[in-house]
């Protein structure tokens, strides 16, 4: 690992510094035993089970329902369609409305008279047990008059289109724009535009996809007095708490929401979902505890999708290769209604397309638009990889129009590292990065050198395996977010976190966190924080979250933030436990708090090292508050809430070499090499993990996953059979580094890191793909990059080629223009 | 409704099942073996998978009639009696080979059954041979590790815990051939 920065010493100070240390996780030993708590393993007395009937229909409108046949079956105790929760079930919260003219149409949970999407929830049946649940879904009775199916985004667009909802004026939700001019963090962008040297424009396709976390959501609702206490597999138990007091009108110190054992989430459970809600009513309606589990194809067909954006996007640059110009517009495909985050989600790629290179002008205008298909919301890097896989692929498509190397380019336009703090022209303020050190190091580890000579001699022996280098030089914006910041793009919330310490008297610390690990390993890293802090054994620290009863405050786990806030804020009690414990040590040293040093758990006076007291001392003392300071209250605990006054900016450089099996299409990654500077790392084999995970699902874009809508509407990628994750024969293992650039707006110079790998992978994998298949006169191909649609694309981008191109699926209308007046329509139909 | 006679995890059981009812559902609702998971219904994830007499099942795939005489062995029984772990878990812990543990279960067993096919894997083959079943958090590069550090503490006896277990559910030990029967 190279450290750009100097680690200041651990405050407390300590005989071995916990942070930077690979701890083993606290969390394993009951997840390898089986002795988990999933919210499925779940079983209260009296418990009745629910299954969900799901509309097979794209847009209908329900003209006739009979949940009543459902009630003869064996075992069912009721059954209700949306007709009955009209009253009361009101709608799926969504909490950031972009614009103020943003029309959001409304979510019922239970479809009422319409359906929206195949999958939406029409019905639901609850028994004794859960078979006997589905088995009785078949006896309801219920009729649909189709509607118009409106699935392409820009026919949704189009004057007299079909319309998804039939109150709103048209499929548009919102058109949110940015526009360095007007925001006066730049030019104006008609102006550099106007003025272009060199113009690229392409349009590049986001495909749907699909979270997947492996654990299908499972909801159990225990009516407890006037309210009721939910179990989800959720990553968000203190949002959900808020929101579904809200929507159910039941009053919020009411509703206990814990999120025991969650398996994934990568963004898929950060959601108010329909089935919670649906758990809520029919355990409320009946006085029972109530449990929904999903199955998979449930899970697919209905908790929410991410991406699916249509990018068209223009670069400027001068003939020596400085960029000056970005323009963006985004179609942002919402599905059929609006969700929990679902507007903002493209709204903050709005910040990153300009990524970490210097422009004079920038645009960026976003349409969100409505089909009739499964709503989106976020899913890992949520905007941000989609801004990265724009920029990234336009880069090297400028560099080949300009005949330049494509990191030369890179290098020429990034930021360096003596201009830091930067703002952008996107108007963000970026406090560190080093990316020639991150470049310098992934390159030294991929043997970039090697493998170019390499792809030259596979090209002139015309090999029948081609060799692709592709380039990704990254940053995002973490640590979600400045509340201030999140004010100004309307966000309903804050993004500031929580951390309580309480200290027991044997001397043991409990953390509380607002954070909702869901696989993070918050416990262990947390534990690492607390005993430097402190300067307590790890082993003394317990962390507790995912309960509104025990954590009553937080904003949860998502867009990277728990250690950059959550893990700060953690920080912050700390330094208020031993502010206190500082007036008590005083007191009971008869010495004064300035003369007071605090190092390896203990307080000692300076210049008389054998008086000391130790923290397990202290906090026995106020458990016996025999002797006190006058108007000291007996204890040591604290509670801090931190909110950011900036992101963090995590960057690196990731590099890929694939060989291109150019007769069958078939695509291996050869190498993968990382080096990502995600700020001080607490637990090095927690990171190393964060970045596996996340590579492998931004590899999984660029080559193998996407959910698919048929002509009707129907998700045809509705199973693992269909959908596919990537086993572990799919997958390189990757080379990982890390540079250490402090972040300077947190006490621990951290940024995050459980995005990066997945918002850096995408472009460097299809780079490589478009590289190995440049001869061929290829300039794109649409994700994910199966083999089919690289065969197609050699056998149409070949020339003299005697293979059938009909019937591709890369993307066409790709044009580059100079302002010379030439126009080279590449590839037009690749 | 049939009966059933099995072992699970070193105990006897016998039960009245319906035909249809599958291995996992039967393991979850019936005994209370929730260390098992469910993760799809096209037996496409592995979450779900145990050692029927040794080898690797998707208890998703198996009826529970068709476990009748059987011996198995879940994520609950890796363990030793006095609680110490079985090298599979101890590597899993070791090499970070787990996030949000859902996938672990079903992945360990598989694991189990592919060191007893072959106690040295090489990296490829263990790619190659835990196909079947899926993680969303890890990337598989320290899954893949933990296997191959399994089995070298497995080959070594490096491991304490290598030899604990009872012979029907330990699969670090001599397997039994076909199926074994057990009196209920």
């Amino acid at each position: 690992m190279t450290t750009i920065d100097e680690r200041p010493d651990v405050a407390g100070g300590g005989p071995a510094a916990e942070i930077g240390q690979p701890r083993k996780r606290k969390e394993d030993q009951h997840l390898i035993t089986g002795r988990t708590t999933w919210t499925d393993n779940l079983t209260l007395p009296g418990m009745v089970h629910l299954a969900i009937l799901r509309s097979p229909m794209a847009h209908a409108r329900i003209t006739a329902v009979d949940v009543s046949p459902a009630l003869s079956r064996p075992g069912v105790l009721a059954a209700f369609s949306g007709q009955d929760f009209a009253e009361t079930q009101g709608s799926i919260p969504c909490a950031w409305p972009v614009t103020p003219e943003m029309v959001n149409p409304g979510h019922p949970s239970l479809a009422v008279d319409v359906v929206n999407h195949v999958g939406e929830a029409v019905a639901v049946v609850v028994a004794r047990d859960k078979v006997a649940a589905q088995d009785a879904l078949e006896a309801i009775e219920i009729d649909y008059e189709p509607l118009p199916v409106v699935l392409d985004m820009e026919a949704a667009v189009a004057d007299g289109a079909d319309k998804v909802h039939a109150h709103t004026e048209s499929n548009r939700s919102f058109t949110w724009t940015f526009e360095s001019g007007a925001a006066g963090t730049g030019a104006p962008i008609e102006e550099v535009l106007g003025q272009a040297e060199v113009t690229v424009r392409r349009r590049f396709l986001q495909q749907r996809l699909i979270p997947a976390f492996m654990e299908p959501r499972s909801t159990v609702v225990q009516p407890v007095g006037d309210g009721f206490t939910m179990w989800s597999a959720t990553q968000v138990p203190h949002i959900l708490r808020l929101m579904l007091a809200l929507t159910l009108g039941v009053p919020e110190h009411k509703v206990r929401v814990i999120a025991p054992d969650v398996g994934g989430g990568f963004g898929g459970k950060l959601q108010v979902t329909p089935e919670e809600v649906i758990t809520a009513l029919v355990a409320r309606r009946l006085g029972k505890p109530a449990k929904y589990t999903e199955s998979r194809s449930e899970s697919l067909m209905s908790a929410h999708h991410g991406r699916d954006q249509i990018q068209d996007i223009t670069i400027t640059a001068r003939r020596d290769g400085t960029v000056t110009g970005l323009d963006v517009h985004l179609y942002a495909d919402m599905g059929a209604y609006l969700r929990l985050v679902s507007p903002g989600v493209p709204v903050l790629g709005a910040f990153m397309f300009n990524s970490i290179y210097k422009f004079d002008a920038y645009r960026f205008v976003c349409e969100g638009v409505f089909t009739n298909k499964t709503p989106t919301d976020a899913y890992r890097g949520a905007g941000r990889p989609e801004a990265t896989f724009a920029i990234e692929r336009i880069i090297d498509e400028l560099a080949v129009e300009l005949g330049m190397d494509r990191m030369e380019l890179r290098r020429k336009n990034w930021i360096s590292h003596e201009e830091f703090p930067f703002t952008t022209v996107a108007g963000l303020t970026y406090d560190s990065g080093n990316y020639e050190a991150a470049t310098d190091r992934a390159l030294e580890l991929f043997g970039w050198d090697d493998l170019v000579a390499e792809q030259a001699d596979r090209r002139s022996r015309k090999d029948p395996v081609q060799l692709g280098l592709g380039i990704s030089t990254f940053t995002e914006m973490c640590g979600l977010a400045p509340s201030r910041v999140l004010g100004a793009l309307s966000y309903a919330a804050g993004g500031w976190e929580t951390a309580t310490i309480r200290m027991l008297p044997s001397g043991k610390v409990e953390v509380i966190t607002g954070t909702s690990p869901h696989g993070q390993g918050h416990e262990t890293a947390w534990s690492q924080i607390v005993a430097d802090q402190l300067g307590v054994p790890f082993d003394d620290v317990e962390v507790l979250h995912g309960d509104t009863a025990s954590s009553p405050r937080g904003l949860d786990s998502y867009g990277s933030r728990s250690l950059v806030v959550g893990g700060i804020a953690v920080v912050q009690a700390a330094q208020k436990v031993i502010a206190k414990a500082r007036r008590l040590a005083a007191h009971l040293l008869e010495a004064s708090e300035d003369d007071l040093e605090f190092s390896g758990g203990s307080f000692t006076v300076k210049g008389s090292p054998g008086s000391s007291k130790s923290l397990a001392e202290l906090a026995f003392a106020v458990f016996s508050a025999h002797d006190l300071p006058e108007g000291m209250e007996p204890e040591l605990d604290a509670t801090a809430t931190f909110d950011p006054e900036n992101f963090s900016f995590p960057h690196g450089t990731h590099l890929c070499a694939i060989e291109v099996d150019t007769e069958t299409g078939f695509s291996t990654i050869r190498r993968y090499v990382c080096v990502d500077d995600i700020g001080e790392v607490i637990n090095p084999l927690i990171v190393d993990g964060q970045v596996h995970g996340g590579l492998a699902q931004g590899i999984a874009q660029a080559l193998y996953e996407e959910a698919v809508y048929d002509e009707e509407g129907n998700l045809t990628t509705g199973s693992f059979v269909d959908y596919l994750l990537p086993s572990a024969a799919d997958l390189p293992s990757f080379t990982t580094d890390r540079t250490v650039s402090r972040s300077t707006t947190n006490p621990l110079g951290v940024k995050g890191v459980g995005e990066a790998g997945t918002i850096a992978s995408t472009p460097a994998v299809v780079n490589a793909i478009v590289d190995a298949l440049r001869p061929w006169g290829i300039n794109d191909v649409q994700m994910p990059c199966t083999p089919e649609r690289v065969w197609r694309a050699i056998s149409q981008g070949a020339e003299k080629s005697d293979r059938d191109p009909g019937g591709t699926v890369a993307w066409g209308g790709i044009s580059t223009s100079s302002s010379d007046g030439s126009s080279a329509a590449e590839g037009d139909q690749l | 409704m049939t009966r059933v006679n099995l072992t699970v995890d070193g105990t006897a059981y016998t039960d009245e099942v319906e035909p249809r009812t599958l291995l996992v559902h039967y393991l979850r609702e019936q005994l209370g073996k929730i260390g098992t998971v469910v993760g799809c219904d096209t037996s496409n994830c592995g979450a779900c998978t145990v050692l029927l007499d040794g080898k690797s099942v998707k208890s998703c795939s198996v009826l529970a009639v068709q476990a009748d005489g059987a011996a198995v062995t879940t994520v609950e029984g890796l363990a030793g009696p006095d609680g110490s772990l079985h090298p599979i878990q101890q590597a899993f812990h070791d090499k970070h080979a787990l996030q949000c543990g859902f996938c672990t279960p079903g992945m360990m067993l598989a694991a189990c059954d592919l060191l007893r096919d072959n106690p040295s894997p090489s990296e490829q083959e263990v790619r190659e041979g835990i196909e079947g079943n899926l993680c969303r958090c890890t990337g598989y590069q320290n899954i893949v590790a933990a296997i191959q550090a399994a089995g070298q503490a497995m080959r070594t006896g490096s491991n304490g815990a290598a030899n604990n277990g009872s012979a029907d559910s330990d699969p670090a030990a001599t397997v039994p051939a076909g199926s074994q029967e057990v009196s209920a």
